[in-house]
């Protein structure tokens, strides 16, 4: 005889990775933000960008819980990639994309050995010299990367071969969200999936993880190089979009910008890093716009709060204040 | 009787300190085996070298005759090599059944599947809830891990070893820590395992050892120093003088 509470067991775990409803809600916000701020499209694609960025961090950190300070490394090849296919006579977009992801993955791959073994400082330190080397590595290479001066004469065709990219920037607007939706479905099917759940467990538990015969060291390999093509993606897509590849987009900056992006938002969750890139950018383009010179003062000490009264993020935040009313946690 | 753990000459540095000194020990199969010794004797250190946690210094382990010395600690789980921990080593925000269900799909090979969720497979969720019900674990199935009581985290502990269905089973002293008649639960839940499965029990309380083992391995300071059954090894001066002493079975 089956006991009671298995059919309700496994409901329970069927709905674990339905969708709710908040989550469809929160996909018309960039479709919305298309008619509200008409103006503002090329913005709204650096913030959909970014969002992908640091959900390709999330993959790593919030979900493997792999510290890095070397993602910018990824974005950066993907978006020289990108550019340099781009300049060079090929501008077909999603081959683009797709060529990005495999030398940003590739690459993730080679490196994810130097971070198997050893603790938070050292992967810390590893990733963060990897992506010096790598930026210091495009700075020289002036006669390929443009060096300082950045990467130009970049030509991207129209996307599918029907839309030009144009001034306005709304087909790079609409381009960028939808490379962002597909690639969140991606990887929201992978978190829930059983090896999503395996990196979870690593995360919380490498010792039992062994002891349960996991394969742990593949299963981080394997996620490295998942991470790495997202943010090679990322990168592909703002040198698509502006046309152009600064050597910022390699440079330690963007792999601290998106650290903290992820971080304000919330790890582990997918949409923290979306909504993190979304606060990040924002406050940028406000703050920035009233003291130039120091808006980094307010998102410093908004960071120090942040992690001092909620350490999950704007999301944590939300997860507590929903406590506190006495709603049910989703 | 055939062995199915063994060691040959199995010795362990750190350093200077010598963990564990040219250990030669089998276990045979089905035994109700038990390892006893003082504080420091290497019997977390000879867990560990059995998992492949640790790499020996030299000699040899062999599983089913097979040498396993050099296999990655996954590779020996495979093979039905298990152990549970002293200290608990779980999962803390993951359910009981969430974390009985991965130890499953690792045990099956399913868990790289990355497309189907993992909520869906549903065979997975009927064997884990169907070992929680056996270990008493039902109710607490689905509330996070890390807010159940001590005494059912071991358990919890015991159950990820036996969702493996392991062929040969290390636990690291199971009642570690557990009050005398949940303890007394737990060994009665091992002992009904299935005659097939190899039981190596690491445990201070000699209460427990005597009753549960048929066969007991002393070691100190790194080695054996009585390997027999249990009447013989109660009965030898060198087993009391340096373990159980005045405090002991007198």
């Amino acid at each position: 005889m089956q006991p009671l509470g298995y059919q309700t067991l496994r409901e329970h775990m069927r709905a674990r990775s339905a969708w709710k409803p908040a989550e469809y809600l929160i996909w018309l916000i960039p479709i919305a933000a298309w008619f509200v701020l008409p103006t503002h499209l090329s913005l709204l694609s650096q913030i959909a960008i970014m969002g992908l960025f640091a959900l390709s961090l999330d993959l790593l950190l919030g979900y493997a819980g792999i510290v890095s300070l070397g993602h910018g490394a990824f974005f950066g090849l993907g978006a020289y990639v990108a550019g340099l296919l781009g300049k060079y006579g090929w501008g077909e977009p999603l081959s683009g994309l797709a060529a990005a992801a495999l030398v940003a993955g590739a690459f993730g791959y080679v490196s994810s050995f130097l971070v198997l073994r050893g603790t938070d400082l050292t992967r810390l330190m590893v990733t963060l010299g990897i992506a010096l080397m790598l930026s210091e590595v495009a700075n020289k290479m002036h006669w390929l990367t443009g060096g300082a001066d950045g990467l130009q004469g970049v030509a991207i065709w129209p996307v599918l071969g029907l839309w030009r990219f144009d001034l306005y920037g709304r087909v790079g607007y609409a381009y960028a969200v939808a490379v962002l939706f597909v690639l969140f479905l991606l990887a929201r099917r992978i978190v829930h999936s059983p090896f999503g759940q395996s990196l979870r467990a690593i995360k919380q538990n490498e010792r039992r993880m062994h002891a349960l015969g996991a394969p742990v060291m593949r299963r981080i390999v394997a996620v490295c190089t998942l991470s790495a093509a997202y943010a090679g993606v990322a990168g592909a897509l703002l040198a698509q979009t502006t046309q152009f590849v600064s050597l910022e987009s390699i440079g330690f900056g963007k792999s601290a910008d998106v650290l903290i992006m992820l971080v304000l938002g919330g790890t582990g969750r997918l949409y923290g890093a979306l909504l993190g890139a979304l606060a990040f950018m924002a406050m940028r383009h406000v703050l920035s716009g009233m003291t130039p010179q120091y808006w980094e003062f307010w998102l410093g000490a908004m960071l120090v709060l942040l992690v001092m009264f909620a350490r999950g993020g704007i999301f944590g935040l939300i997860d507590v204040l929903r406590a506190r009313l006495g709603w049910a946690r989703a | 009787m055939t062995a199915v753990l063994e060691t040959r000459d199995l010795a362990k540095n750190f350093g200077g300190i010598t963990a564990a000194n040219g250990i030669t020990l089998s276990v045979n199969a089905g035994a109700r085996h038990a390892l006893i010794g003082p504080n420091g004797a290497g019997k977390t250190t000879l867990v560990n070298l059995f998992t492949g946690a640790l790499r020996p210094t030299r000699g040899e382990i062999l599983l089913d005759g097979t040498d396993i010395t050099h296999l990655p600690q996954y590779r020996r789980v495979k093979r039905g090599l298990v152990r549970t921990f002293q200290v608990s080593q779980l999962f803390p925000g993951l359910t009981p059944l969430e974390s009985v269900a991965l130890a499953i799909a690792e045990r099956k090979g399913i868990a790289w599947r990355w497309w189907r969720p993992f909520g869906r497979e549903a065979g997975l969720f009927d064997e884990a809830a169907q070992l929680l019900d056996e270990l008493g674990l039902l109710d607490c199935a689905t509330g996070p891990t890390s807010r159940l009581p001590y005494g059912r985290q071991r358990l919890i502990e015991i159950a990820l070893a036996l969702a493996l269905k392991p062929r040969v089973l290390l636990l690291d002293e199971p009642a570690a820590g557990v009050p005398r008649d949940e303890s007394v639960e737990l060994f009665s839940r091992i002992a009904s395992l299935p005659r097939d499965v190899t039981v190596l029990l690491i445990e201070h309380d000699m209460d427990i050892v005597f009753r549960f083992a048929e066969r007991i391995t002393v070691m100190v300071n790194g080695g054996v120093l009585v390997d027999d059954v249990p009447e013989k090894v109660a009965a030898d001066p060198r087993v009391r003088e340096v373990y159980l002493g005045e405090a002991g079975h007198g």
